[in-house]
């Protein structure tokens, strides 16, 4: 299933299973998108017209859009994953707080932040929130039979304020990921540099035991660090004194996500 | 709490899902009344009212890919059918029939409402009396000079004083984003009732559905009466 690749050590950040859900879902969140300002916004409307097809566009890939985060949970390296993007350990308010949350100091982050960051963290419980929402509303919307008008005006108008929002989150959302390529990189290949992992997210990337505690408490997510191939030699802090192999992948799924 | 639960956190993200979800439910039961409010409150921030939802504009409707543009100077509404002298008119012609002002809201069926829009036109009564209608004709069936959109009235409908073929909007002449040089005003239904770019008017001996019916919505499209609506009427 995964291929190893003995020589790289890169870090396994996101297997097959969970690139595929973010992509498929990236991909239908920004034909929706596109659609919604086509329909909505009137100078774009007049360009392009053709209502009833890009309604028609919009309304399939808005209910298709929670069908990869539900098949997903058929992974138990997603499952893991929703576990830890909805934890929040003090440490990840620390994040939101400071200033310089992503100051590097001695070669790594001044928080020991885990796989996901507060920030990812808060972007993807939105992105769920906002996915139902849109789902309920535009439901009522698509299919107005049974609905008095208020509710069908109610519709449109959380519709209308969220997609704004959703827009504005996902623009955000671009941007840190355009503006940092190495994150860029986990998401398209899976992998990233043990050395950009210790600097962002060195409780991830570091055995447990030896990351400094920065954020007051234990560090203990450094376990669940997989470095892919034997005798990883690229960044020596993060290097499992172990000598991990691929093989240790779905013991790393299997483990409660705790602060990683 | 256990020592565990303790160690990995709250689920800080659950609650922002539920917390969404319950402001969602919120928005939607109370959505109708702030959206006036809302209307009202952003009415004097002009265009970018075009790109904040609720903001009291119209919302710009095509159901085909470009529309071509007809001059004033050239265009020309058809009137054929069931008809004793089929006739197009021309906007010079329009123009010296008696002009009928209404000040109506225009009403879309999928919720937004611009209020008091000023339509000045032609009553339809008077062009069809003009073209002399049939004693054969029991509908009237009005085609887009988009190629595409469609729409009908009854004999009946179409007799009422308050469907126009209108020429101006709030004063000026009907752009075309708005279905200028001339479109339909059928001011007590909603508005995918008011054909844009009105070209041609045809005199049947049935009702024909139009684009938007063969697409579900009701042939009969009276404002608080039909789709399931109870809007105050126009």
């Amino acid at each position: 299933m995964r291929r190893p690749e003995p020589s790289s050590g890169r870090l396994v950040r996101f297997t097959r299973a969970e690139r595929s859900i973010h992509q498929v879902t990236a991909l239908l969140m920004l034909v929706c998108l596109l659609t919604a300002a086509l329909l909505y916004l009137p100078p774009l409307s007049a360009l392009v017209g053709r209502r009833e097809m890009v309604r028609t566009v919009h309304v399939w890939c808005g209910f298709a859009l929670p069908a990869p985060i539900v098949l997903g949970l058929l992974s138990r390296a997603f499952r893991a994953d929703l576990r830890r993007l909805n934890r929040f350990v003090p440490a990840d308010w620390q994040w939101l707080r400071r200033g310089d949350r992503r100051a590097v100091r001695d070669g790594r982050g001044v928080l020991p932040v885990g796989k996901f960051n507060a920030g990812q963290k808060l972007n993807a419980a939105f992105t769920a929130g906002a996915i139902l929402v849109m789902l309920g509303t535009g439901e009522i919307m698509t299919f107005p039979g049974p609905w008095g008008d208020r509710w069908r005006t109610g519709s449109t108008f959380v519709h209308d304020w969220l997609f704004l929002a959703v827009l504005a989150v996902t623009a955000g959302h671009l941007w840190e990921a355009l503006r940092d390529r190495e994150a860029l990189t986990g998401m398209l290949t899976g992998r990233v540099d043990p050395g950009w992992a210790a600097r962002h997210h060195a409780s991830w990337a570091v055995p447990a035991g030896r990351t400094p505690d920065a954020g007051g408490r234990p560090a203990a997510g450094g376990a669940n660090a997989q470095v892919d191939g034997a005798g990883a030699q690229a960044g020596e802090a993060t290097a499992d004194p172990r000598g991990t192999s691929g093989e240790r992948g779905p013991d790393f799924a299997k483990r409660p996500p705790g602060m990683s | 709490m256990s020592e565990d639960e303790r160690a990995e956190g709250s689920p800080v993200g659950r609650r922002v899902v539920l917390g969404m979800l319950g402001l969602g439910v919120a928005g939607v039961a109370v959505g109708a009344s702030v959206q006036d409010k809302v209307s009202r409150a952003l009415a004097p921030v002009g265009p970018i009212g075009d790109v904040l939802p609720a903001a009291g504009g119209f919302r710009y409707y095509s159901v085909t890919s470009g529309v071509k543009r007809h001059g004033a100077a050239t265009h020309r509404v058809t009137v054929s059918g069931l008809v004793d002298k089929p006739q197009s008119f021309g906007m010079a012609d329009l123009a010296h029939f008696p002009q009928t002002v209404l000040d109506r809201d225009f009403q879309c069926v999928t919720g937004w409402r611009v209020p008091d829009v000023r339509w000045v036109g032609v009553a339809l009564p008077d062009l069809l009396d003009a073209v002399g209608v049939s004693a054969q004709a029991r509908a009237v069936r009005f085609t887009s000079f988009d190629g595409v959109y469609t729409e009908s009235l009854t004999l009946e409908q179409a007799r009422r004083r308050d469907v126009l073929v209108a020429t101006q909007m709030d004063g000026k002449p009907v752009t075309h984003d708005h279905g200028g040089p001339t479109r339909l005003y059928v001011a007590p239904m909603y508005g995918y009732k008011s054909l844009k770019w009105l070209g041609g008017i045809e005199l049947t001996d049935r009702v024909k559905p139009g684009y938007w019916e063969e697409l579900g919505y009701d042939v009969d499209a009276w404002v608080g009466r039909s789709n399931g609506r109870s809007d105050a009427p126009t």
